[in-house]
């Protein structure tokens, strides 16, 4: 008995000393921090962004490295929780002393992160959709992927040209859901849309009909947007066609993943979503700006981690390679060099579109990153 | 009239699958005492397996078979390596167990079967009813029929087998039972093999429907657990009306009130039966000895 | 004649608590280790005041992690949307969870057992809801930041400013735990937890001791979030959730239920161990199932009283 209780009060003791001891022989490296969820219902945002990390640090490495030196790459997993997420963020300065920062696979753990960052001078690149991360611009966090309000904007770009005004919403009550809701609930009047009724649904849930049985009421609907992430876009669109609900089915690019074509199968076909251009690299026209950079990731990705690709691993692909660039740059690994570095990114092709940062303007990219896609007979089609 | 139809459709769907995880929780508890949070866990496992033994090539009957005999080892495991060596451990404390358990596996899952989302294809290629505009897939059907099933199984096995006899016996007073010569460890043992057995088939019925992934059963838990004491904790039968009940108050609430507040309005009324009803739906009150 | 002896063993206690918090910072001298240290603390208070509830009282309460929630909550919007200053949310946060549990405390306080945890159950579950869906005052999921708390020009922020502060506050509520163990209260509420109708017949107004240690446990949580709120800068629905209010459970349970030092440890284990387990990575959480089994099975009293029967001693 007592025994046991030497061997636990060692053992945690050993992990705590262990987890204390690798920053020292970082000494030579150049130490990256990553805070991603990896597990909890953001979960399938981070697993994906940890393995580009991982792939592309090892590629780096392997060709020689940054400066001369190599990249240590430090990840925590916040487990889909702000507070973890910022406890985590403060032992990454604290603690590991990492030069930088790419990372906060939710808009959350990004909100809940940045004062670290912002009070102790590290360069902060967010991989999540908030636009308030970037809105109003803190000068040490950026945020190359798109917004909940471009989506929207791209979104209702699309149902105008169909002459769809008159819309309903089912969103996901997670984080995700209830930011592009009230994105588009903010943008309709400007973009000519009317969101005529709302439903929503929770991110644990496994059925939907009640909720599009009152859709389908409603005559005058010509279409339902449905943000949300996870399990819940295809369950939307599974029983979207079960109820045979026949108007045009619009999801957010939470669902751009081929992860979600399997999920939702037959369904999917005919939903359309904005997402990144990722998902089409291959029936991109050559003259496309981004066709070698989004066709090189989703070879080496799928090479590698032996799985597609899905946008989110793309924005952690885009923050660690802008970061890089930044650093080779700025020829320091000082913190505030790579920070003005960062700022002055001008014409850096990525997953999300082309980058160009300035001091007014930390999110970098324009409505033209994202594309209008469609599904059809099980995959993604270019619908513009 | 069809939104009534489909409201209900809805609710007696999830409503089943929160009344066979209910089921388990009262099994379990009326034997032991002990309420296994680590139920859910079971019908994850269920899926899960199923899905990783498909995935691996085997045909959809076997997968779900040797789904539903490991989830079953799993169970009969957490009871011989977690709950009986803890012994005369306080209720609290057997709690912090089964929570501490239902981590564990979830871990496990997670490290061994993936942290993705996964999906089966409806076990019948049917496309399902349609009763005065209102769908009722086929797999919706499945769950019901199959809960019903289940249910008149477990009836028969309590009510007319010698071993469903003994841990109708325990439940009922474990050292009358003692006194007659059945093993109380036998019994508990049993139960949560039964319990494992059970949450697994609901897991099988509902992944076509639902989905399933690794961190699918700490939700359902609480469901389940609240249903069962809705029902009363007292015996399968209210098990099953508290399922149904919540099941069902979901869907309506969703369709006629606010799909945001669904759940919301489903606990309010929840707490209000408690307060009217101290000992849930079906439960008899208890007698407390001082 | 010995002061120390004059003590009663529960105040030893707490002064051997104070000596150590007034210890620690000599040893860490590592900003990221006090904030985790102060981070304890605060979780403790929480952890302490379900301790009161569980283990004197006998209640188990699966919804706690509502009133932390309502207490941080209140230091975002009282500020943001009220105009509030941040000392009016300190004290309207617990005011307004006190209330809350004094209001919902007296019909559910009748049930038993089981129907207790699941009303719990349901009213942190219902909290964690509203400051989920009401995006409009709380920012939604994603949460809201929550200003820093000032007075005379000087901002609580720093490692350091928040060891002590939360060390204080800690202090302060085991003290008047400790207090109120030894008081009447503290007896007539060991009675109620052995037996209600044995208490009650012994002429205990077992409604009335129940609502009041219910009401004081929900003030401990709300003042334990309102520090967390302030802590972090940022507040999110989890705080309130299902899984958080489980973490205090099992926190109050792993320590002890009835010890005061209990609630600290337990607490202590339960943000320090997933720190420590990161090292494994993957298996982060298979391993802190299995230590949550195994603390329970082997130190199936909680571990300060378990260690306590070990070295002898019996009040803690």
């Amino acid at each position: 008995m007592k025994l046991l209780k030497i061997a636990l009060t060692s053992a945690v003791r050993i992990a705590f000393v262990t987890a204390c001891v690798s920053p020292l022989t970082a000494l030579a490296d150049i130490t990256i921090g990553s805070v991603l969820s990896l597990t909890g219902p953001a979960g399938f945002l981070g697993v994906p962004e940890k393995r580009t990390l991982d792939i592309y640090v090892d590629r780096i490495n392997a060709a020689g490295g940054v400066l001369g030196q190599k990249i240590k790459l430090i990840t925590y997993d916040d487990g889909s929780k702000a507070d973890q997420a910022r406890t985590y963020a403060t032992r990454l300065v604290e603690d590991d002393r990492v030069v930088a920062m790419v990372g906060g696979s939710a808009t959350g753990t990004s909100m809940a992160m940045l004062p670290v960052f912002e009070e102790t001078k590290t360069p902060f690149i967010s991989i999540s959709g908030g636009a308030q991360i970037i809105d109003p611009v803190r000068k040490y966090v950026f945020k190359p992927p798109q917004t909940d309000i471009m989506a929207c904007q791209k979104v209702f770009e699309d149902m105008r040209k169909r002459n769809i005004t008159r819309i309903a919403m089912l969103y996901g009550t997670d984080g995700f859901g209830m930011a592009m809701r009230n994105a588009c609930l903010a943008w309709q009047e400007r973009s000519g849309i009317k969101i005529e009724h709302e439903e929503s649904y929770g991110p644990s849930d496994a059925d939907v009909t009640p909720q599009l049985s009152n859709i389908r009421k409603l005559t005058s609907i010509q279409a339902v947007l449905s943000p949300g992430i996870g399990q819940g876009p295809a369950i939307v669109t599974r029983n979207f066609r079960q109820v045979g609900m026949t108007v045009p089915l619009y999801l957010s690019h939470g669902a751009a993943t081929n992860g979600f074509i399997g999920l939702a199968g037959a369904a999917a076909n005919g939903v359309r979503l904005p997402g990144p251009a990722l998902l089409v690299a291959e029936s991109l026209p050559d003259s496309d700006p981004q066709k070698k950079v989004v066709l090189e990731y989703k070879n080496v990705y799928e090479a590698a981690a032996k799985e597609p690709v899905s946008a989110f691993g793309g924005y952690a692909h885009d923050g660690l390679l802008l970061l890089v660039d930044a650093i080779r740059r700025a020829g320091s690994t000082d913190r505030d060099k790579i920070r003005d570095e960062i700022e002055k990114t001008r014409g850096f092709m990525s997953t999300v579109g082309e980058i160009n940062m300035s001091p007014t303007d930390h999110l970098g990219i324009t409505l033209s990153a994202f594309r209008m896609l469609e599904i059809k007979d099980g995959k993604w089609h270019l619908a513009e | 009239m069809t939104s009534a139809i489909q409201f209900t459709f809805s609710g007696l769907t999830m409503g089943a699958i929160y009344a066979l995880v209910a089921i388990g929780f009262v099994l379990i508890y009326n034997a032991s005492s002990v309420v296994n949070f680590a139920q859910g866990e079971f019908v994850m496992l269920g899926g899960m397996l199923a899905v990783t033994f498909v995935g691996l090539g085997l045909p959809l009957p076997l997968a779900c078979l040797a789904s539903i005999a490991l989830t079953t080892l799993v169970g009969l495991l957490l009871y011989l390596l977690a709950i009986r060596p803890a012994g005369d451990a306080s209720v609290v404390s057997l709690i912090i167990i089964t929570i501490g358990a239902s981590i564990f596996i979830r871990g496990v899952a997670g490290v061994l079967l993936g942290k993705g989302i996964h999906q089966m294809p409806d076990f019948l290629t049917w496309q399902g009813l349609n009763i005065a505009g209102a769908s009722l897939g086929s797999q919706s059907l499945l769950v019901l029929i199959g809960t019903s099933a289940i249910v008149l199984a477990l009836w028969f096995f309590l009510a007319r087998t010698l071993l469903g006899k003994a841990i109708v016996a325990t439940a009922s007073d474990r050292l009358g039972a003692q006194l007659a010569g059945i093993s109380t460890s036998l019994v508990i043992a049993l139960c949560f093999v039964v319990s494992a057995a059970i949450g697994a088939i609901g897991g099988l019925l509902i992944t076509p429907i639902g989905l399933t992934s690794y961190d699918f059963g700490a939700a359902l838990a609480v469901k389940g657990f609240t249903a069962a004491v809705l029902g009363g904790l007292g015996n399968p039968l209210g098990a099953i009306v508290g399922g149904l009940t919540l099941g069902l108050l979901e869907a309506w609430s969703a369709g006629y009130i606010s799909s945001l507040y669904k759940d919301a309005i489903a606990f309010i009324v929840l707490l209000a039966v408690l307060v009217l009803m101290p000992n849930g739906l079906m439960g008899r009150s208890s007698v407390e000895r001082v | 004649m010995n002061a120390l002896s004059r003590l009663e063993p529960r105040f030893r206690i707490l002064l051997g608590l104070a000596i150590l918090m007034a210890a620690l910072p000599l040893v860490i001298d590592n900003a990221f280790y006090l904030r985790i240290a102060a981070l304890v603390y605060i979780f403790a208070l929480a952890t302490l005041g379900l301790n009161l509830l569980m283990g004197f009282a006998g209640l188990v309460s699966l919804g706690h992690a509502g009133f932390v929630g309502i207490g941080a909550y209140t230091m975002a919007v009282g500020p943001t949307h009220l105009g509030w200053s941040s000392w009016t949310a300190l004290v309207a946060g617990p005011a307004l969870a006190g209330a809350l549990a004094w209001l919902v405390g007296r019909p559910i306080l009748k049930l038993r057992g089981h129907y207790f945890a699941v009303a719990t159950l349901g009213l942190g579950l219902l909290i964690s809801m509203v400051l989920n869906n009401e995006t409009a005052w709380t920012g939604g999921p994603d949460g809201m930041t929550v200003p820093r708390l000032s007075a005379f020009g000087w901002t609580l922020r720093g490692a350091t400013p928040w060891y002590w502060t939360s060390a204080g506050v800690l202090l302060i509520g085991a003290w008047v735990a400790t207090n109120l163990i030894g008081s009447p209260t503290g007896r007539a509420l060991r009675a109620i937890h052995d037996s209600d109708t044995g208490a009650g017949v012994l002429g205990v107004n077992v409604a009335q001791y129940k609502l009041a240690v219910f009401v004081l446990s929900a003030v401990f949580a709300a003042i334990a979030g309102a520090m967390l709120a302030l802590f972090h800068g940022h507040i999110t629905p989890e705080s309130a959730g299902f899984m958080r209010s489980v973490e205090f459970a099992t926190m109050a349970v792993l320590g002890g239920l009835g010890s005061i030092l209990g609630s600290v440890v337990g607490t202590a284990i339960l943000v320090i161990l997933p720190q420590a387990l990161v090292v494994f990575h993957e298996y982060e959480h298979v391993l802190l199932g299995l230590l949550m089994m195994v603390f329970m099975i082997f130190l199936r009293a909680g571990i300060v009283p378990s260690i306590m029967t070990r070295l002898g001693r019996s009040e803690l």
